[in-house]
């Protein structure tokens, strides 16, 4: 087997964290950068947690874990990601942090490195643009939490070369995991579909349809899916919904991405879902009497 | 709690044998009208005062259809229903049961348990168009027929995406194959001459299917 280079992830919060996981887990030296050496070392610190707990299952031996983790190495020096064959971006979901990121990448690694993005909303063609490099440059998008989850929607930018598309999917699907070709369009396959079928469920919120739980439990029970539109959009975030909203409409102006107006009532009134207790459905506990 | 089934004609709802049906008597106190024929049936009840409830199996059409409405303050004894049922592909085990603004919680309620009681699911919502599940799904389904010509991914790979990104049990494109592309645009033309709204202006791979169908 020839050599694997080593896979560099840049920005080490939610989704970097969960990248490198797939990464050193794939078999590949794995760099952990971020340029906030706290979150540097709590994504390692959560690498190990979650191996940890594979441990625990019996999924992996303590060995391998130590093997693994052995490839893995933390850094806020974005110099030392000059030894990667790729680089795969999850920074904050902004256009002119990641193009500089990217520009001081293309500076630092060798000609031969590929470059990825993990963004949700942004197109890979502007990314790739700002990056020096845009005919190494693809789209990787994983999905939450991606130590878990094998599906990543892979797109070419405009200027992508067929070779390195070829390459990165290849690199993909030696970590394991299970890539999707999609063009470089808003949203790309989930998000675009996703987005504007949670904003409609909220219009019949908004509207006097049905009330959430009775939206969920019709989803359900119709469809067999696993949990309804507000179930979801209440462990996603409220707040998130409304970035994704303002990002998807703000490049198709598709009346069904425009944010509704419920949706930024409930953000204003702190009503974000799970994590404040309370979003579409309630889960503040009611048990008074310590049952 | 008892209750009696009229049938009149093809019924979308229970086409085929089903325990509600079997355990209805003669004189119950909640009356299920099913079929096609059921809005008629409920037309010509001559005296509905017996019932507590009265459930007509719903089409694309509102209850207010069946029961009138007024100034926002209809409702009392009669409620409307539906299966959630895909093109010829068997119902699901989904009732939605439609209420009115001023439908008594208690009517509805005895509802859920007749439902209930004989291994359905429900979900309550008011009286519109498309009611929960048709009203959500079809600009789903439009919008991923419209992606495919569009050309940003194969069938295959849009089905598999939607399957492993969101836990779907079935995709888009093959769920719509296996229930009917036909039967997609007649819901949907439904939909988009009730509510106006473009999402639900059949695609135009719907468009076809319904246009071949018609040829047959
Ligand atoms: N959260 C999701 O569900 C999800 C899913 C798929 C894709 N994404 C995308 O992944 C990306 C990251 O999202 P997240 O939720 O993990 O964000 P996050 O806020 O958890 O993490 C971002 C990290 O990037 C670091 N960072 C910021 N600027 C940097 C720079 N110039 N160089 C190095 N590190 C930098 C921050 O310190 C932080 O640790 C975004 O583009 C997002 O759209 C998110």
């Amino acid at each position: 087997m020839t050599e694997k280079h080593p896979v560099g992830v840049a920005g080490s919060g939610t989704m970097g964290t969960g990248i490198a996981i797939v990464a050193a887990r794939g078999g590949f030296p794995t760099l952990v950068f971020d340029l906030d050496e706290g979150r540097v070392a709590a994504a390692l610190a959560a690498m190990r947690a979650f191996f940890g707990k594979s441990v625990q299952r019996g999924k992996l031996t303590q060995d391998q874990v130590d093997e693994i983790m052995g490839r893995v190495t933390g850094t806020s020096r974005i110099e030392d990601l000059a030894v990667c064959g790729l680089v795969i971006e999850a920074i904050y979901e902004e256009l002119e942090a990641k193009g500089k990121l990217f520009a001081a990448l293309d500076a630092v690694c060798p000609a031969h490195t590929l470059f990825a993005s993990n963004t949700s909303t942004l197109s890979i063609t502007e990314i790739a643009a700002r990056s020096g490099r845009d005919d190494r440059f693809v789209g990787m998008h994983f999905c939450l939490p991606a130590q878990l989850m094998k599906l990543v929607e892979m797109s070419p930018g405009l200027n992508t070369s067929q070779e390195s598309f070829e390459a990165a999917w290849a690199l993909c699907e030696a970590m394991g995991q299970r890539p999707v070709k999609t063009q470089d369009a808003p949203g790309f396959i989930l998000n675009y579909f996703l987005v504007p079928f949670n904003n409609d469920a909220i219009r019949l919120v908004e509207e006097g349809v049905a009330a959430p739980e009775e939206i969920d439990k019709a989803i359900k029970g119709a469809l067999g899916y696993a949990m309804g539109p507000m179930e979801l959009l209440d462990l996603v975030g409220l707040d998130t919904q409304v970035l994704l909203c303002e990002a998807l409409h703000g490049v198709t102006n598709a009346p069904r991405a425009a944010c509704p107006p419920l949706l930024r009532r409930m953000v204003a009134a702190r009503r974000l879902g799970r994590k404040t207790k309370r979003g579409f459905l309630n889960y503040e506990t009611t048990a008074i009497f310590g049952a | 709690m008892s209750h009696t089934v009229i049938a009149s004609g093809e019924s979308r709802s229970f086409p085929e044998a089903h325990p509600l049906l079997a355990a209805g008597g003669e004189s119950g106190d909640i009356l299920v009208l099913i079929g096609a024929g059921a809005g008629a049936a409920f037309a010509a009840l001559k005296d509905p005062a017996p019932y507590r409830a009265i459930l007509i199996e719903l089409g694309t059409e509102c209850l207010g259809v069946h029961t009138g409405e007024s100034r926002g303050d209809e409702g009392g004894t009669v409620l409307g229903f539906a299966r959630f049922r895909l093109g010829n592909a068997a119902p699901s085990d989904l009732v939605e049961i439609v209420r009115q603004p001023r439908t008594p919680d208690a009517v509805v309620a005895a509802a859920r348990a007749l439902f209930e009681a004989h291994g359905l699911k429900t979900a309550v919502c008011g009286d519109f168009p498309g009611r929960i599940v048709d009203r959500l799904v079809r600009p789903y389904y439009n919008a991923a027929l419209g992606r495919l010509d569009a050309k940003l991914a194969t069938a295959a790979d849009m089905d598999l995406t939607l399957k492993l990104g969101l836990g779907y049990p079935e995709g888009p494109i093959e769920l719509l194959e296996r229930t009917g592309l036909a039967a997609h645009c007649d819901v949907t033309q439904a939909l988009y001459d009730a509510l106006g709204d473009a999402a639900y202006a059949p695609a135009r791979r719907a468009q076809v299917a319904k246009a071949r169908a018609g040829e047959k």
